[in-house]
């Protein structure tokens, strides 16, 4: 890894003042993601504004009924606290099903959110990946895709994003605040991340010198009767292939209010907004869920080895929106 | 370089590092605590899992720099009823692993012991008893090449309250 640059913030005015003032340097938290691009040579900062020590750890409730969550919680803290449990269950799920015990224990949620994608091409510099280095072609299409996306592609890019706790966060309408030196602003979940088009470097629409400093959910009776199900290779500890995160209300036998989000199938963390709209109203049965599911699917487009997801995404969607609807909420 | 000062096993040390040193690397090659293992240096293994301040981390992910100020424990500064279950049940074989896996468990003792569900948790707003499964789960970031692992899951499970 080559050497850099470190400084302890104090504040967060001190951090955001640091990061502007130096085009090479970047925010420090956890360091789960950010450590170990930088020692594959990937990321190669000049200087880490160490963020860790700034006071932005908290969970406070908000006054409409929501929560505030602050971007140095580390994602166990989040995970365990119980109003998350009881409240938003598909974000505590989430994050209990990503990564390890060590790891959930020093990655934060503002990192979690900033978390770069897992595609192999994109990690090995012996490889074209136009995200590591715009212009240079997309190693995956041609090569290996068991792992990439079916939705949110491009000629450019078929990365998966690969977290979890987004995908939690996209189906519950969160909010990012973020800070700067021209002050703070508000930005939707479901805005934070973009597309790749042709410019798949360009991941989040925040600006380099941008610190998020917490995330905001607000209040929803969906929320408390909410899963996620995570589909992978193995029991534990692996990306996932598919993921759903959905909440469910049925009165009188139709669907009032459904939230449905999907992982490890897209580009960025995927709100299911065309299976929102075919499911309200709509009865809560097996026939709905599946026409739902397809509506939403239309639109994927497979490469060689990734064929299977679009199924597996369907029966994924269908069996927990049927486990919601049979026995409510995983709290 | 950075100065930085922590307690590792009790004992106060300090250390002048490039700011790029690891904190596996800081214990292992300049502190000479070499309990803590490299084994794929990349998150992957949980072979260098330690406790900081009393929570399990990665040190292999870990900036020593961060760490300044910090409370660390490897498994030198380990004196636990899981040592001795890992050796009654056959908890490993080589044991390179060793080390990670008892720091690990002693940590996720912990956050059971202070309510922390898990994905195996069915209700995640419940406090969930520490079955196989629990343990399973909980211990999926530390792997084991020989396979010990009925033998890990045993003895914390002797060892659990």
């Amino acid at each position: 890894m080559k050497d850099f640059g470190y400084r302890v913030a104090v504040d967060v005015a001190g951090a955001v003042a640091a990061v502007a003032a130096e085009p090479g340097a970047r925010f420090l938290g956890g360091g789960t993601n950010l450590v170990d691009l930088m020692r594959s040579g990937v990321e190669h900062p000049d200087t880490l504004v160490d963020i860790t020590r700034l006071p932005l750890d908290a969970v406070d409730e908000l006054p409409d009924g929501g929560l505030r969550i602050g971007a140095l919680v580390r994602n166990s803290d989040l995970a365990a606290h119980p109003a998350v449990r009881r409240r938003y269950p598909v974000l505590a799920q989430a994050v209990l099903s990503g990564a390890s015990g060590q790891l959930r224990n020093m990655a934060t949620v503002g990192g979690n959110l900033l978390q770069r994608t897992r595609c192999a091409y994109f990690y090995d510099q012996a490889t074209a990946c136009n995200r590591r280095e715009p212009g240079s072609g997309c190693g995956a299409i041609g090569g290996f895709t068991r792992t990439h996306a079916i939705l949110g592609t491009s000629p450019s890019c078929l990365a998966t994003h690969p977290s979890d706790m987004c995908v939690a966060l996209a189906a519950l309408d969160a909010v990012v605040e973020v800070e700067s030196v021209r002050g703070t602003r508000r930005v939707p979940l479901l805005d934070l991340h973009r597309l790749p088009g042709d410019t798949p470097h360009q991941e989040t629409v925040l600006e380099p010198d941008e610190l998020v400093t917490a995330v905001e959910l607000p209040a929803a009776e969906v929320a408390a009767v909410s899963r996620y199900r995570k589909v992978r290779d193995r029991a534990s500890y692996a990306f996932a292939l598919v993921s759903v995160a959905a909440g469910l209300v049925v009165r009188d036998g139709a669907v009032v209010a459904v939230r449905l989000a999907l992982g490890g199938v897209a580009t960025k963390p995927w709100r299911a907004v065309e299976a929102e709209r075919v499911l309200t109203g709509a009865p809560a049965t097996e026939d709905s869920f599946r026409a739902a599911a397809d509506a939403e699917l239309a639109t994927a487009v497979v490469q060689e080895d990734n064929g299977f997801k679009v199924e597996l995404a369907r029966r994924t969607i269908v069996a927990t929106l049927h486990r919601l609807a049979t026995e409510g909420s995983a709290a | 370089m950075v100065e930085i000062r922590m307690r590792v096993n009790g004992a106060e040390v300090s250390a002048e590092l490039e700011a790029r040193v690891s904190l596996l690397d800081a214990l292992r090659v300049r502190l000479g605590v070499t309990g803590p293992k490299k084994g794929c240096d990349q998150g992957a293994c949980g072979a260098c899992t330690v406790l900081v301040d009393g929570r399990r981390i990665l040190s292999c992910l870990a900036l020593a720099v961060q760490y300044d100020g910090s409370e660390v424990t490897t498994i030198e500064g380990v004196d636990h009823p899981l040592q001795a279950a890992f050796v009654r049940h056959d908890g490993f074989q080589c044991g390179y692993c060793t080390p990670g896996q008892i720091c690990s468990a002693i940590g996720m003792l912990a956050e059971h012991a202070a309510g922390a569900p898990s994905a195996a948790t069915e209700h995640v707003a419940g406090a969930p008893a520490l079955t196989r499964t629990e343990i399973r789960e909980r211990m999926s970031g530390n792997l084991c090449r020989c396979g010990a692992y009925n033998g890990i899951v045993a003895a914390i499970e002797e060892v659990a309250p």
